[in-house]
């Protein structure tokens, strides 16, 4: 008896732990066990890109693939948003393979851009400068958002395309030198080293209009506009854009990553609006509380003092699920808050079990209350594990048949069985056992008594 | 109340509600979502009152959009369904529901053409704030392949939990085969699933005329929850039956099964009845409070549970005294 006390105190203590933790974790702004939550309810972009490896044999797709995906992340970070993903996906469900490039971007403002970013090569033009444009300015926030900037549009219309157009296709590498620029010394420039193609092409563009200005674009903004001084026939080009050393950066390895490997296209998408996922989130987090105090009400209005423990043990899962949550880590997504919450509503289901089997066996007159908990237990336990089972066997599935935001269904749900098991044969009977006592008295079998009986009365009935 | 002596008029109710729930399937037909179909949900926000509908699909039209439909969500927003969308047509069907905003952006950056950069930045500035007349809360777009993808994963999923199921309980029942075979509990078991998944199927197929609801991913999930939901409250039940006829009944007597089951049911009543009580309660909060992404979700969910309490109490249980009958009138 009292080691059983004592193991109910050192539960007691676990769980004031645990929402300590729980508590200090969240409340901690540099915590790195905060719950994490998927792209729908943080909001964000998930993007889904197919690979089209049809040009590439067996062996050459897995690396094709990985240099897909570094090419890709390299291209994310720039975006600068935070814990971006990238990770390579098969799929042959079909019957044919098919590559896919998974990319999720927390939090992105603008996802157009960010799509452009990603499935597309720089755009490296060079272009002449047709009639009397204004004085070139070169835009001074190469890599700002407002990559359509009107005043580079109206620029543009100044230039025409050469021909052949000399692209960053032809480009075979780029570097960074300083103290090639116009003005401050160490100002950074962009080395272009064209293959032997684009080499010809330039070659023929500065012999033919030498004294010309010819414009250097990105993406349809003209960054350079220097005039053509000589015929360069050595393949290389400089481009000194006034730029800052991180943007000079920026652009060699955009350069240089140059075309992917293969071409993608996106073929699935979502994004979310930061505040709708905010609202889901909220609510998700609301319905989950009123959901506990409800059922709390309803297990202590019906099972009395074994509803108390219940819901003791309730709360010691909720708390070990946020913990489990908190450290694997798993990414909460709504239909994952949804599982949660179903989860807690299931989790009672042993309890209850165990308490109806208690009660019965608080029928049996000469049994002690020790002994008639550990019976209503060891009767309960072969229903708790077949019923468990079954609901382990589905979240399972579910978990192979779902996509990254549903998964989480499958996840919190397949979780919660597991811990709710546990957690009812450990801690509720402990709890239990260390209040039942060993004698029974009519005080007791009122506080036992589910159900809308007094004691008085169930005495009588059970006897 | 003796659910065992009135069994014929619950498996009547039983058979009642299976045959309603296919005929409304049958007449509302289910509509499919882009999950399963592919396509585009584009759901916006106006923030001050929303134009008109006909004013929206005619701005959706001019995009070069076919084949969409508009629904209203929420005080000021829209719902916009439609085959695939290219960026391009997006941020075009985005341009021009910017335009019935009435905020013209495009008139702003044309002041700022003539200007210099500093000032250009300044623009820049106001006309994202003025800009920002309708929001994008929310895209999903699901190619083709993908949707097909997802239909067969779905049908894998579903075929792989009922058999699944299937053959846990047939394992599980496996000593208790003296009497009646433990792959009738298993059958009996899925006949009571069955009706636990059209009851919610049939619920949304009104639901798909009525407010536009579709089966998506999401539905797929919630039905097979439901399938572990429900058989796990009838495994409850057949344990009972199972240890009761080890221990309680002569069970060489006519109607020593049915006695059985009959005791086995009333014993388990009040735990299958409050189970799905804390069960109902939350996936009410769910659904009153969770918001509207989980709102269907929760919804399918009640509605099975439901379902499910019924059937494992006034379904599986007869239906096992009925097969026991049927199986003594055949010797």
């Amino acid at each position: 008896m009292t080691k059983t006390r004592i193991t109910a105190a050192l539960i007691l203590v676990a769980g004031i732990l645990l929402g300590l933790f729980a508590y200090n974790t969240e409340a901690n702004p540099d915590s790195e066990y905060h719950l994490q939550y998927g792209l729908d309810l943080s909001g964000g972009a998930h993007l889904v890109y197919e690979a089209d490896v049809s040009d590439l044999t067996e062996s050459q797709i897995d690396p094709a693939m990985s240099t897909l995906r570094d090419n890709i992340e390299q291209r994310v970070n720039a975006l600068g948003v935070s814990e971006p993903l990238v990770q390579v996906e098969t799929t042959s469900i079909t019957g044919e393979t098919r590559y896919r490039l998974i990319v999720e971007l927390p939090g992105v403002q603008d996802v157009d851009e960010a799509k452009k970013m990603i499935g597309e090569a720089p755009l490296l033009e060079f272009k002449l400068r047709t009639g009397n444009g204004s004085n070139p300015t070169p835009a001074d926030d190469l890599f700002g958002t407002s990559s359509t900037s009107s005043a580079a549009t109206t620029e543009a219309d100044n230039y025409e395309s050469t021909d052949p157009q000399l692209t960053g296709r032809f480009v075979e590498s780029a570097q960074i030198q300083f103290g090639g620029g116009q003005g401050a010394t160490n100002q950074p420039v962009v080395l272009l080293n064209f293959n032997d193609e684009g080499a010809e092409i330039f070659a023929n563009i500065t012999t033919q209009y030498t004294g010309e200005v010819l414009g250097v674009f990105l993406d349809g903004r003209l960054i350079s506009s220097p005039v053509i001084q000589t015929a360069i026939t050595g393949g290389t080009a400089q481009i000194s854009g006034n730029f800052t050393t991180d943007e000079a950066l920026e652009l060699r390895d955009r350069l240089n990553l140059g075309a992917l490997p293969v071409p993608i296209e996106v073929v699935a998408e979502q994004t979310i609006g930061a505040t709708l996922g905010q609202t889901v989130k909220d609510k998700g987090i609301q319905a989950g509380i009123v959901g506990l105090i409800l059922v709390s009400l309803f297990l202590i209005g019906w099972y009395r003092l074994p509803g108390v423990v219940a819901v003791g043990a309730l709360v010691i899962y909720i708390l070990l699920m946020l913990l489990i949550f908190k450290l694997i880590p798993v990414t909460l997504t709504a239909a994952g808050i949804a599982g949660f919450i179903l989860s807690i509503g299931m989790a009672v289901d042993a309890n209850i079990l165990i308490f109806e089997r208690v009660k019965e066996e608080l029928g049996s007159p000469n049994a002690s209350m020790q002994d008639v908990i550990e019976e209503g237990f060891s009767r309960a336990w072969p229903s708790i594990r077949d019923a468990n089972i079954s609901s382990l066997i589905t979240a399972v599935i579910l978990f192979y048949i779902g996509t990254t935001l549903t998964q989480g269904f499958a996840v919190t749900f397949g979780l919660g069985v597991l811990v709710s098991m546990i957690s009812a044969i450990t801690i509720s009977r402990t709890f239990l056992l260390a209040i039942a006592g060993e004698e029974r008295t009519s005080l007791k079998h009122t506080l036992f008594a589910p159900g809308l009986r007094s004691g008085k009365e169930f005495n009588e009935h059970t006897q | 109340m003796n659910v065992i002596k009135y069994k014929n008029i619950f498996l009547s109710v039983g058979g009642v509600i299976i045959a309603a729930s296919i005929v409304c399937i049958a007449y509302f037909g289910l509509s499919f979502g882009i999950d399963f179909t592919g396509g585009s949900i584009l759901e916006v926000t106006f923030n001050d009152e929303r134009p008109s509908i006909e004013a929206t699909e005619d701005a959706i039209a001019a995009a070069g959009v076919t084949d969409y439909s508009v629904r209203t969500t929420g005080d000021n927003g829209f719902i916009v369904r439609s085959p695939f969308l290219e960026d391009q047509q997006r941020s075009q069907v985005m341009d021009n529901f910017e335009a019935l905003t009435g905020s013209d952006s495009s008139e702003a950056s044309s002041t700022a053409t003539t200007s210099d950069q500093v000032v250009t930045d300044e623009m820049a500035t106001t006309s994202t704030t003025t800009a920002a007349g309708v929001i994008e809360n929310r895209f999903s777009s699901i190619g083709p392949t993908v949707g097909s993808e997802l239909t067969r994963s779905a049908i894998y999923g579903i075929i792989a939990v009922v058999l699944g199921i299937i053959l846990f309980v047939t394992f599980a029942f496996r000593k208790v085969s003296e009497i009646v075979s433990s792959w009738v509990y298993g059958s009996v078991a899925i006949v009571a699933l069955i009706h636990d998944i059209l009851v919610p199927t049939a619920i949304f197929a009104i639901l798909g005329v009525t407010m536009g609801a579709q089966i998506d991913l999401l539905f797929v999930m919630a039905l097979l929850a439901i399938l572990g939901f429900s058989v796990n409250d009838t495994i409850v039940v057949f344990d009972r039956i199972r240890e009761n006829l080890q221990t309680v009944i002569d069970k060489n007597t006519d109607d020593g099964f049915a006695d059985t089951v009959g005791i086995s049911l009333t014993q388990t009543y009040a735990r299958s009845i409050n189970t799905s009580l804390t069960t109902l309660t939350v996936l009410a909060c769910l659904y009153f409070i969770g918001g509207q992404s989980t709102e269907l979700f929760s919804l399918t969910l009640l509605v099975g549970v439901i379902a499910g309490t019924y059937s494992s109490i006034f379904i599986a249980s007869p239906l096992l005294v009925k097969v026991h009958e049927w199986q003594q009138k055949g010797e």
